[in-house]
């Protein structure tokens, strides 16, 4: 559709380059847009040990001791501070420091550390609720603006929503649709920012426009238009926001320094500007480093300003704050933004993508001890050097902190400067965003096949009426057949809600500045979820291997169940259980296909559910494979609760057997393992640990979060909260602190398989 | 000796009671059972027979994989079903009787190596036989001990060498580690302990190290059973005598066996025992250290 000739960003004669790019190796990103060509031809893979990190600096960790006794306040309250007058922008508030004359990398949100602001163009109800909870009186002119003048995302969701979504959606088959919060997970370039300074990033989306002006104005191209003049603003918004700071982001930044700086500016605006689900920063290590270590050679800089550069950066990375409800915090638990950043993974040429600054970031983990944010997720391939594997297990086994993607499954479909977005959605950086589409409760799903469309909970008439399962004894093949009819009205009615919600997101809330640091053509995706996979297979499985009756209320309808005999569970390498799982992924990606998707987003789906398991069990009765009406469900594509018995690995290998292909948006896995569980000293559970993440990305497993615990630990924690402010746990594709976890959700982590000794 | 046979309620073994799992699969909860196994059906009495004569089928309790506690890596455990001995600490008092087990054919098992294959060399893991005591099944072992290194895979064997001369010098080739859990170093409580002697354990550490066999020795350490210090003593002499050990393993009695022994219906005599404090713990391993070996 573009016409868009290659815009010179800059002269490609090296005399005309600037001169914060000296030393570069020059390209085609010289000539235009290209981080990755960029990394590719600067970055200098690192192959050696964790041996030549340095520590914190005093400056760090006063720094890091200052906000952490602003904690438990925070934490006592739900907030430390709400500033409820000024709507956040780009530019709405005054700079904020934490210690102004010793920090490093400067910028807040608002104008104090840990103070939230509003955001109210997703939806104004969840902020006047997030004020109510806390105790803040909402701004009257704001709440005028906000409900007479200006609609907003929320507002035009329920606008449009049919009749049938709004039963799924009250019935909790279809949870969590981001239809009155940001929907997030798109990934803005911030490296963008620091390679070529705002002024030539506006210039570029300038030549955009120019070719879109010399189009016909149909209703895309307007709209594409109108994007790309936002975009600009944006950007000249980012300029005024860091000269605030006494920054100038309008060039090319010059040191390892500013690289970060830069950066941090643009992940600061999009963070200013959208209360995203999701605020994930990209794949920014290696990039920076090609900085860090030009400075170095240089003797610019020792390792130790080196590392508390990146201190610096991830502190303010931990502080970035949204203000939601607690309904909010116990369905995505704690208090998450997903600052996830993708470390390592191989390049298309088959160097590592391994540099020092990979190990830096980790380092981080050590010198402010360990943090869920940000989300440090490591691309793990077999390939990877062994000093950096190990470092990697070291890491996991010290803190928790460390999640794994499978790198060959990310860069076969999306190349080698992919990121993850939140937990497992991984996305071309720069060149593709999605639309955020939560998750159906497949369990519900299969209840409603029994009960001819009637809730089970509520007895109400959901889905369309079909004939209920007749007699005593679930007949397997009438249930897959009803079961089949139910998912088809499932996917129709979730593609039609999830079409209504991102129409609405970019119509009221575009993500204006995420998107400036976008290409013009991006591929969007339209990521369905499914939660609840383990129940359903494991309940097919019963109704196939073992006898299942059903039992009915006095009006007919099926609320429990009662099993005799044995059937082979999900999560224990039995192909009996595990065929099944895989052909539902199969069956209900095939269905999503079917429906039509706004702005021709490719379907995609996850099988990932936060902790939000525990929530989706609640509303949901009691299933075919004996779970009690309440129980949580597995957590993503989990096997059910002790019900993966022949180990961790095995458990894995069922996992793995689901195909990438139909769940592009990703499948997670937590494991937790005790430390004895990996080996009697720390040399033997450091190469033990290895050794598993190679099995297990090398059976084509995607993701697995790795929890290093004692079941001890999780007891005292849950007495004595106030001694572990910072014990850090995975749980489904994200790291939570446990304190911060419900009662209900620490019970549910204790009650998880631990794998190994005992 | 001492027995308890008479004071066993109906229905239970009627060999005195005993065995350990032995080793760091102390505490791993057991009853995983032989899910994804087929079970193997013989027609008539006679064929089965046959067929465990010739070690096609086994009796097998259960399978796992398990990392770190059955040999290096992470590993196939095997666990077969029957055991001659009746330690009174055992923890998993349902792999004693071969009966309880589940006759499984040699090929499903070799199945599931060759599966595991990658994996276990991934992780630097291998193959573990144990039980029970898997040399109460010496024909079925040896099948398995033979595919698992036609598979390239490493081999460790989990036994209390009470029956160590039914592991011929053929087999004994095919073993890359021997796990052998000593449960005493005197003759008299081994008897209290096991119901058995201890000489034939102590004969066959020695041919493993005549064989140049590598071995983990095992020794669970019971307050008031295993711990006199005459009895730790004469384990760590056992121990100095031998140069194939890499490693000593003390490994602290626990009670969570307990419900098995009251599930199955048997008596269980150390109902009131509390596991050692870290501090014996940590006495009885510095007397191991002494000898030189790494011990845990």
């Amino acid at each position: 559709m573009s016409t868009t000739a290659v815009p010179p960003v800059h002269a490609s004669t090296d005399t005309d380059l600037p001169a914060a790019w000296s030393g570069f190796v020059t390209g085609p990103w010289v000539d235009h847009v290209d981080v990755r060509d960029f990394i590719q031809r600067n970055y200098t893979p690192y192959d050696g040990d964790a041996s030549f990190l340095a520590g914190p600096t005093p400056r760090t960790t006063g720094i890091w001791d200052k906000l952490s006794a602003m904690f438990p306040a925070e934490r006592a309250k739900g907030v430390y501070d709400i500033d409820q007058h000024t709507p956040s922008t780009i530019t709405s508030h005054a700079p904020g420091y934490i210690d102004e004359a010793n920090e490093v990398i400067v910028g807040l949100q608002t104008d104090a550390p840990l103070k939230r602001a509003i955001m109210p163009n997703g939806g104004y109800r969840m902020v006047l609720n997030s004020l109510a909870t806390y105790g803040y009186e909402p701004d009257e002119q704001v709440t005028e603006i906000f409900t007479k003048y200006r609609k907003t995302h929320n507002d035009g969701v329920f606008d449009v929503y049919p009749p049938a979504v709004r039963a799924a959606r009250s019935s909790h088959i279809i949870t969590g649709l981001p239809d009155a919060y940001g929907r997030g997970r798109i990934i803005g370039d911030y490296r963008r920012v620091a390679l070529y300074g705002v002024d030539a990033l506006i210039a570029e989306k300038k030549l955009e426009r120019a070719g879109l002006d010399m189009e016909r104005s149909v209703e895309d191209v307007i709209r594409a238009r109108e994007e790309l003049a936002e975009q600009v603003r944006a950007l000249g918004e980012l300029k005024t926001m860091a000269a605030t700071y006494g920054i100038d982001v309008s060039g090319p930044a010059t040191t390892g320094q500013e690289a970060v700086q830069w950066l941090y500016m643009g992940y600061l605006a999009a963070v200013k500007e959208q209360n995203g689900a999701a605020m994930s920063l990209g794949r920014t290590s290696t990039f920076l480093d090609v900085y860090l270590q030009r400075d170095l050679e240089a003797g610019a800089i020792t390792e130790e300003q080196a590392q508390e550069i990146i201190d610096d950066f991830v502190i303010k990375l931990r502080i970035v704050r949204f203000l939601r409800t607690p309904e909010y915090d116990a369905l995505f638990s704690g208090d998450p933004t997903w600052v996830t950043e993708s470390i390592a993974g191989m390049g298309e040429d088959g160097r590592p993508l391994v540099t020092r600054t990979s190990f830096r970031y980790l380092q981080t983990l050590y010198n402010l001890g360990p943090a869920p944010e940000p989300n440090m997720t490591v691309f793990w391939s077999d390939q990877l050097p062994e000093g950096f594997k190990r470092f990697c297990s070291q890491v996991s086994i010290d803190t928790s902190a460390v999640q794994y993607e499978s790198d060959d499954l990310i860069r076969e479909a999306w190349g080698d400067d992919a990121a993850i977005a939140c937990c497992v959605s991984p996305m071309r950086v720069g060149k593709q965003m999605q639309f955020f589409g939560a998750r159906v409760n497949l369990a519900k799903a299969l209840l409603y096949a029994i009960n001819g469309g009637r809730d089970e909970v509520t007895g109400k008439q959901v889905a369309p009426v079909t004939a209920p399962v007749e007699g005593e004894v679930l007949d397997y093949d009438d249930v897959m057949a009803k079961l089949d009819t139910t998912m088809d009205w499932l996917a129709q009615t979730y593609v039609d809600a999830l079409n209504c919600v991102h129409y609405m997101h970019d119509k009221y809330a575009y993500e204006r500045i995420e998107m400036a640091l976008h290409d013009r053509e991006v591929l969007r995706t339209m990521a369905c979820g499914i939660a609840g996979l383990s129940v359903v297979a494991d309940s097919l499985s019963a109704i196939k291997h073992a006898k299942v009756r059903a039992l009915r209320t006095a009006d007919g309808l099926v609320t429990e169940y009662a099993i005799e005999g044995d059937f082979p569970a999900y999560g224990n390498d039995d192909d009996r259980a595990d065929d099944i799982a895989v052909a539902l992924v199969r069956s209900f990606m095939e269905k999503i296909r079917r429906y039509p998707t706004y702005r021709g987003a490719l379907h995609t789906q996850s099988v990932l559910t936060i902790t939000s398991n525990v929530v989706y069990g609640k509303a949901t009765g009691s299933t075919p494979d004996g779970r009690r009406a309440g129980e949580p469900f597995a957590p993503g594509a989990n096997p059910m609760n002790g019900r993966d018995t022949h180990g961790m690995l095995a458990s894995g290998l069922s996992v793995a057997k689901l195909p990438y292909d139909q769940a592009q948006d990703g499948i997670s896995l937590t494991s937790s393992v005790v430390p004895s569980g990996l080996g009697r000293t720390r040399d033997e559970q450091v190469t033990n640990l290895v050794g598993l993440l190679d099995a297990y990305t090398l059976s084509s497993g995607y993701h697995m979060n790795v929890n290093v615990l004692n079941r001890e630990t999780l007891l005292d924690a849950m007495e004595h909260p106030e001694n572990y402010p910072q014990l850090t746990i995975r749980v489904s594709g994200y790291a939570v602190n446990f304190v911060r976890l419900t009662r209900e959700q620490q019970l549910d982590v204790l009650s998880r398989t631990f794998h190994g000794a005992v | 000796m001492t027995t308890l046979t008479d004071e066993r309620q109906p229905g239970a073994p009627v060999v005195p009671l005993g065995m350990p799992l032995v080793g760091g699969a102390h505490g791993r909860a057991h009853g995983h059972g032989t899910a994804g196994l087929d079970a193997a059906e013989a027609d008539d009495r006679s064929a089965r027979l046959a067929a465990v004569r010739a070690g096609e089928v086994g009796s097998v309790h259960s399978w796992e994989l398990v990392t770190a506690v059955d040999g290096p890596g992470t590993r196939l455990t095997i666990f077969l079903a029957g055991c001659p001995l009746r330690c009174l600490y055992c923890h998993n008092p349902d792999t004693m009787e071969m009966r309880r087990g589940t006759d499984v054919a040699a090929d499903e098992l070799v199945a599931k190596m060759r599966r595991y294959a990658p994996v276990l060399k991934a992780t630097g893991g291998g193959v573990t036989i144990s039980g029970g005591e898997p040399l109460m099944q010496p024909a079925f072992v040896r099948r398995l001990l033979r595919a698992a290194k036609e598979l390239g895979l490493h081999t460790a064997l989990d036994t209390s060498g009470f029956l160590g001369t039914q592991l011929s010098d053929a087999m004994l080739d095919d073993v890359d580690l021997v796990l052998l859990d000593v449960k005493s170093g005197l003759p008299e409580t081994y008897r209290r302990v096991t119901g058995r002697e201890l000489q034939p354990t102590i004969d066959f550490a020695h041919r493993l190290d005549s064989a140049g066999t590598r071995a983990w020795i095992r020794f669970v350490l019971v307050p008031g059973l295993t711990d006199a210090p005459e009895n730790v003593q004469a384990v760590a002499d056992v121990v100095a005598t031998l140069g194939n050990v890499d490693r000593v393993e003390v490994l602290p009695f626990h009670q969570m066996g307990r419900d098995k022994w009251a599930d199955l219906g048997m008596r269980y005599e150390l109902e009131d025992t509390e596991p050692p404090s870290a501090e014996l713990v940590e006495s009885v391993r510095e007397r191991m250290r002494v000898t030189g070996r790494t011990v845990f």
